[in-house]
Protein backbone atom coordinates (compact mmCIF):
# COMPACT_ATOMS: atom_id res chain seq x y z
CA UNK A 1 0.00 0.00 0.00
CA UNK A 2 1.44 3.33 -1.07
CA UNK A 3 0.66 5.84 1.68
CA UNK A 4 1.57 9.49 2.08
CA UNK A 5 1.50 11.55 5.27
CA UNK A 6 0.89 15.29 5.00
CA UNK A 7 2.98 17.42 7.34
CA UNK A 8 1.91 20.96 8.28
CA UNK A 9 3.90 23.35 10.49
CA UNK A 10 2.97 22.15 13.99
CA UNK A 11 2.08 18.60 13.00
CA UNK A 12 3.66 16.31 15.59
CA UNK A 13 2.17 12.83 15.17
CA UNK A 14 3.50 12.10 11.71
CA UNK A 15 6.26 9.81 12.95
CA UNK A 16 3.88 7.71 15.04
CA UNK A 17 1.70 7.34 11.95
CA UNK A 18 4.71 6.49 9.77
CA UNK A 19 5.85 3.88 12.29
CA UNK A 20 2.41 2.24 12.32
CA UNK A 21 2.16 2.23 8.52
CA UNK A 22 5.67 0.82 8.09
CA UNK A 23 5.13 -1.81 10.77
CA UNK A 24 1.85 -3.10 9.36
CA UNK A 25 2.08 -2.48 5.62
CA UNK A 26 5.82 -3.12 5.31
CA UNK A 27 6.27 0.07 3.31
CA UNK A 28 7.48 3.41 4.61
CA UNK A 29 5.01 6.17 3.74
CA UNK A 30 6.02 9.28 1.81
CA UNK A 31 6.17 12.44 3.90
CA UNK A 32 4.50 15.33 2.09
CA UNK A 33 5.23 18.90 3.15
CA UNK A 34 2.14 21.11 3.04
CA UNK A 35 3.74 23.41 0.45
CA UNK A 36 3.93 20.61 -2.09
CA UNK A 37 1.35 20.66 -4.85
CA UNK A 38 1.42 17.05 -5.98
CA UNK A 39 0.63 13.85 -4.11
CA UNK A 40 2.07 11.46 -6.67
CA UNK A 41 0.67 7.97 -7.02
CA UNK A 42 -0.86 7.06 -3.65
CA UNK A 43 -3.45 4.60 -2.33
CA UNK A 44 -3.92 6.45 0.93
CA UNK A 45 -3.33 10.00 2.16
CA UNK A 46 -3.09 10.50 5.91
CA UNK A 47 -3.54 13.80 7.73
CA UNK A 48 -1.93 13.13 11.11
CA UNK A 49 -2.32 14.71 14.53
CA UNK A 50 -0.67 17.74 16.04
CA UNK A 51 -1.32 21.46 16.17
CA UNK A 52 -1.11 22.71 12.61
CA UNK A 53 -0.34 26.43 12.51
CA UNK A 54 -0.64 26.54 16.31
CA UNK A 55 -4.38 25.86 15.96
CA UNK A 56 -4.77 29.62 15.47
CA UNK A 57 -8.31 30.88 14.76
CA UNK A 58 -9.81 27.36 14.92
CA UNK A 59 -8.10 23.95 15.01
CA UNK A 60 -7.34 22.98 11.41
CA UNK A 61 -8.63 26.25 9.92
CA UNK A 62 -5.29 27.43 8.52
CA UNK A 63 -4.12 24.00 7.36
CA UNK A 64 -7.36 23.65 5.37
CA UNK A 65 -6.02 26.39 3.06
CA UNK A 66 -2.48 25.05 2.63
CA UNK A 67 -1.31 24.54 -0.97
CA UNK A 68 -1.43 20.72 -0.74
CA UNK A 69 -5.13 20.81 0.19
CA UNK A 70 -6.22 21.67 -3.36
CA UNK A 71 -4.54 18.47 -4.52
CA UNK A 72 -6.11 16.53 -1.64
CA UNK A 73 -9.51 17.85 -2.68
CA UNK A 74 -8.89 16.56 -6.23
CA UNK A 75 -7.69 13.23 -4.80
CA UNK A 76 -10.96 12.97 -2.84
CA UNK A 77 -13.03 13.86 -5.91
CA UNK A 78 -11.31 11.05 -7.84
CA UNK A 79 -12.37 8.63 -5.10
CA UNK A 80 -9.07 8.57 -3.19
CA UNK A 81 -8.85 7.28 0.36
CA UNK A 82 -8.03 9.86 3.04
CA UNK A 83 -7.61 9.22 6.76
CA UNK A 84 -7.57 12.16 9.17
CA UNK A 85 -6.62 11.56 12.79
CA UNK A 86 -7.10 14.16 15.53
CA UNK A 87 -5.88 17.45 14.01
CA UNK A 88 -6.23 15.69 10.64
CA UNK A 89 -9.95 15.15 11.38
CA UNK A 90 -10.25 18.85 12.25
CA UNK A 91 -8.55 19.77 8.96
CA UNK A 92 -10.98 17.52 7.05
CA UNK A 93 -14.04 19.20 8.62
CA UNK A 94 -12.57 22.68 8.07
CA UNK A 95 -11.99 21.68 4.43
CA UNK A 96 -15.59 20.43 4.17
CA UNK A 97 -14.31 17.02 3.09
CA UNK A 98 -16.23 15.75 6.10
CA UNK A 99 -19.36 17.34 7.61
CA UNK A 100 -19.68 18.93 11.04
CA UNK A 101 -17.10 20.55 13.28
CA UNK A 102 -15.01 19.83 16.37
CA UNK A 103 -15.74 22.15 19.29
CA UNK A 104 -13.90 22.65 22.56
CA UNK A 105 -14.17 19.56 24.79
CA UNK A 106 -17.32 19.75 26.92
CA UNK A 107 -15.22 19.77 30.11
CA UNK A 108 -13.00 22.54 28.66
CA UNK A 109 -9.83 20.64 29.53
CA UNK A 110 -7.30 19.19 27.14
CA UNK A 111 -7.72 15.44 27.48
CA UNK A 112 -4.79 13.04 27.28
CA UNK A 113 -5.99 9.57 28.18
CA UNK A 114 -7.11 6.25 26.79
CA UNK A 115 -10.64 5.85 25.53
CA UNK A 116 -12.67 2.99 24.12
CA UNK A 117 -14.16 3.00 20.66
CA UNK A 118 -17.07 0.94 19.46
CA UNK A 119 -17.04 -0.02 15.80
CA UNK A 120 -20.41 0.96 14.34
CA UNK A 121 -20.07 0.01 10.70
CA UNK A 122 -17.56 -2.70 9.84
CA UNK A 123 -18.14 -2.69 6.10
CA UNK A 124 -15.77 0.21 5.29
CA UNK A 125 -12.07 0.13 4.31
CA UNK A 126 -11.28 1.68 7.68
CA UNK A 127 -13.32 -0.67 9.85
CA UNK A 128 -13.32 -4.01 8.00
CA UNK A 129 -10.60 -5.34 10.32
CA UNK A 130 -13.21 -5.41 13.10
CA UNK A 131 -16.76 -6.70 13.46
CA UNK A 132 -19.63 -4.28 14.06
CA UNK A 133 -19.96 -3.84 17.82
CA UNK A 134 -16.29 -4.60 18.54
CA UNK A 135 -14.71 -2.39 21.18
CA UNK A 136 -11.05 -1.42 21.18
CA UNK A 137 -8.79 0.84 23.19
CA UNK A 138 -7.22 3.97 21.69
CA UNK A 139 -5.25 6.84 23.19
CA UNK A 140 -6.68 10.32 22.72
CA UNK A 141 -5.03 13.72 23.17
CA UNK A 142 -6.99 16.80 22.18
CA UNK A 143 -8.60 20.01 23.35
CA UNK A 144 -11.15 20.34 20.54
CA UNK A 145 -12.71 16.94 20.00
CA UNK A 146 -16.34 17.63 20.76
CA UNK A 147 -18.02 16.64 17.51
CA UNK A 148 -21.03 18.64 16.47
CA UNK A 149 -23.21 18.93 13.38
CA UNK A 150 -26.70 20.11 12.53
CA UNK A 151 -29.53 17.75 13.54
CA UNK A 152 -30.11 17.01 9.83
CA UNK A 153 -26.45 16.12 9.30
CA UNK A 154 -26.40 13.88 12.37
CA UNK A 155 -29.51 12.13 11.14
CA UNK A 156 -27.93 11.58 7.71
CA UNK A 157 -24.69 10.25 9.21
CA UNK A 158 -26.68 7.77 11.30
CA UNK A 159 -29.06 6.78 8.52
CA UNK A 160 -26.31 6.26 5.96
CA UNK A 161 -24.07 4.21 8.24
CA UNK A 162 -21.42 6.91 8.23
CA UNK A 163 -20.66 6.82 11.94
CA UNK A 164 -17.51 4.68 11.94
CA UNK A 165 -16.59 4.81 15.62
CA UNK A 166 -18.39 5.85 18.78
CA UNK A 167 -16.94 6.53 22.25
CA UNK A 168 -17.99 3.86 24.72
CA UNK A 169 -17.01 2.21 27.99
CA UNK A 170 -14.64 -0.77 27.92
CA UNK A 171 -17.67 -3.06 27.85
CA UNK A 172 -19.17 -1.22 24.87
CA UNK A 173 -21.80 0.80 26.70
CA UNK A 174 -22.54 4.09 24.91
CA UNK A 175 -23.80 6.96 27.06
CA UNK A 176 -23.71 10.42 25.52
CA UNK A 177 -23.93 12.40 28.77
CA UNK A 178 -21.47 10.29 30.77
CA UNK A 179 -17.92 11.74 30.58
CA UNK A 180 -16.44 8.28 31.29
CA UNK A 181 -18.09 6.85 28.20
CA UNK A 182 -18.00 10.00 26.05
CA UNK A 183 -14.98 11.97 27.33
CA UNK A 184 -15.26 15.12 25.18
CA UNK A 185 -19.05 15.39 25.01
CA UNK A 186 -19.38 14.63 21.28
CA UNK A 187 -22.85 14.62 19.77
CA UNK A 188 -24.21 11.05 19.79
CA UNK A 189 -20.79 9.99 21.17
CA UNK A 190 -19.38 10.25 17.65
CA UNK A 191 -15.61 9.65 17.55
CA UNK A 192 -15.16 9.02 13.83
CA UNK A 193 -17.17 9.53 10.65
CA UNK A 194 -17.04 8.74 6.94
CA UNK A 195 -17.65 10.72 3.79
CA UNK A 196 -20.62 9.96 1.56
CA UNK A 197 -18.56 7.53 -0.55
CA UNK A 198 -17.02 5.95 2.57
CA UNK A 199 -13.48 6.74 1.43
CA UNK A 200 -12.67 9.71 3.63
CA UNK A 201 -12.53 8.92 7.33
CA UNK A 202 -11.82 11.22 10.26
CA UNK A 203 -11.50 10.30 13.93
CA UNK A 204 -10.16 12.06 17.00
CA UNK A 205 -8.41 9.20 18.89
CA UNK A 206 -5.08 7.71 17.82
CA UNK A 207 -5.25 4.02 16.80
CA UNK A 208 -1.72 4.45 15.36
CA UNK A 209 -0.35 4.77 18.89
CA UNK A 210 -1.43 1.27 19.86
CA UNK A 211 -0.03 -1.00 17.16
CA UNK A 212 3.34 -2.13 18.47
CA UNK A 213 3.52 -5.00 21.01
CA UNK A 214 6.45 -3.08 22.55
CA UNK A 215 3.96 -0.43 23.66
CA UNK A 216 1.80 -3.01 25.38
CA UNK A 217 -1.19 -3.52 23.11
CA UNK A 218 -2.12 -3.77 19.46
CA UNK A 219 -5.73 -2.57 19.50
CA UNK A 220 -5.18 -0.22 16.56
CA UNK A 221 -3.77 -2.83 14.17
CA UNK A 222 -7.10 -3.79 12.50
CA UNK A 223 -7.45 -0.25 11.09
CA UNK A 224 -4.24 -0.60 9.11
CA UNK A 225 -4.62 -4.31 8.25
CA UNK A 226 -8.11 -3.60 6.94
CA UNK A 227 -6.82 -0.73 4.81
CA UNK A 228 -4.14 -2.94 3.28
CA UNK A 229 -6.76 -5.59 2.44
CA UNK A 230 -9.12 -3.01 0.98
CA UNK A 231 -6.62 -0.95 -0.99
CA UNK A 232 -4.08 -3.47 -2.24
CA UNK A 233 -6.47 -6.24 -3.37
CA UNK B 1 -10.74 51.31 5.68
CA UNK B 2 -11.07 49.73 9.11
CA UNK B 3 -13.67 47.07 9.57
CA UNK B 4 -14.62 44.78 12.42
CA UNK B 5 -15.74 41.19 11.88
CA UNK B 6 -17.74 39.64 14.71
CA UNK B 7 -17.78 35.85 14.83
CA UNK B 8 -20.14 34.11 17.25
CA UNK B 9 -21.25 30.54 17.81
CA UNK B 10 -24.62 29.90 16.21
CA UNK B 11 -27.63 29.80 18.47
CA UNK B 12 -28.09 26.27 19.72
CA UNK B 13 -24.37 25.44 19.55
CA UNK B 14 -23.17 24.81 23.07
CA UNK B 15 -20.46 27.21 24.31
CA UNK B 16 -18.60 25.39 27.10
CA UNK B 17 -16.28 28.36 27.59
CA UNK B 18 -19.20 30.73 28.07
CA UNK B 19 -20.77 28.29 30.48
CA UNK B 20 -17.59 28.10 32.58
CA UNK B 21 -17.33 31.89 32.65
CA UNK B 22 -20.97 32.09 33.75
CA UNK B 23 -20.24 29.71 36.62
CA UNK B 24 -17.17 31.70 37.64
CA UNK B 25 -19.07 35.00 37.59
CA UNK B 26 -21.81 33.42 39.65
CA UNK B 27 -19.28 32.31 42.27
CA UNK B 28 -17.94 35.88 42.34
CA UNK B 29 -21.37 37.06 43.39
CA UNK B 30 -22.85 38.06 40.04
CA UNK B 31 -26.07 36.16 40.41
CA UNK B 32 -29.05 35.74 38.16
CA UNK B 33 -27.00 35.60 34.97
CA UNK B 34 -28.63 34.17 31.89
CA UNK B 35 -26.63 32.58 29.12
CA UNK B 36 -22.99 33.70 28.68
CA UNK B 37 -21.47 33.45 25.19
CA UNK B 38 -17.87 34.10 24.18
CA UNK B 39 -17.43 35.62 20.73
CA UNK B 40 -14.47 36.61 18.58
CA UNK B 41 -13.73 40.04 17.11
CA UNK B 42 -11.29 40.49 14.24
CA UNK B 43 -10.24 44.02 13.30
CA UNK B 44 -8.96 44.47 9.77
CA UNK B 45 -7.68 47.36 7.72
CA UNK B 46 -8.85 46.63 4.18
CA UNK B 47 -8.20 48.45 0.93
CA UNK B 48 -11.62 49.76 -0.11
CA UNK B 49 -13.03 53.02 -1.47
CA UNK B 50 -16.33 52.97 0.34
CA UNK B 51 -18.13 51.28 3.21
CA UNK B 52 -20.14 48.85 1.14
CA UNK B 53 -17.03 47.58 -0.67
CA UNK B 54 -15.24 47.23 2.67
CA UNK B 55 -18.15 45.29 4.18
CA UNK B 56 -18.39 43.05 1.13
CA UNK B 57 -14.68 42.24 1.52
CA UNK B 58 -15.14 41.52 5.21
CA UNK B 59 -18.03 39.19 4.48
CA UNK B 60 -16.02 37.35 1.84
CA UNK B 61 -13.14 36.91 4.29
CA UNK B 62 -15.53 35.69 6.98
CA UNK B 63 -16.94 33.06 4.62
CA UNK B 64 -13.48 32.01 3.39
CA UNK B 65 -11.68 31.74 6.72
CA UNK B 66 -12.68 33.87 9.69
CA UNK B 67 -15.90 32.00 10.48
CA UNK B 68 -16.80 28.33 10.19
CA UNK B 69 -20.38 28.56 9.00
CA UNK B 70 -21.12 25.05 10.27
CA UNK B 71 -20.99 26.38 13.83
CA UNK B 72 -20.58 30.14 13.62
CA UNK B 73 -22.39 33.29 12.44
CA UNK B 74 -20.64 36.48 11.47
CA UNK B 75 -21.38 40.15 10.98
CA UNK B 76 -19.24 42.97 9.63
CA UNK B 77 -19.23 46.69 10.41
CA UNK B 78 -17.11 49.65 9.38
CA UNK B 79 -15.12 51.05 12.30
CA UNK B 80 -13.49 54.10 10.71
Amino acid sequence: MKAGIVVFPGTNRERDMAHALKLITGHAPRMIWHHETSLGDLDLVVLPGGFSFGDYLRSGAMAAHSPIMAEIRRFAEKGGHILGVCNGFQVLTESHLLPGALLRNAGLRFLSQDCHLKVENATTPYTRGWKSGDVFRAPLAHGDGNYTASPETLQRLEGEGRVAFRYSTASGHVSHDDRHANPNGSALSIAGILSENGRVCGLMPHPENLVDPEIGATDGVPLFKGLVEALVA
Amino acid sequence: MKIRVYVSLKEGVLDPQGKAIGHALNSLGFQGLGEVRVNRVVDLDVPADDSSAAIAKGEAMARALLANEVIEDYSVEVVA
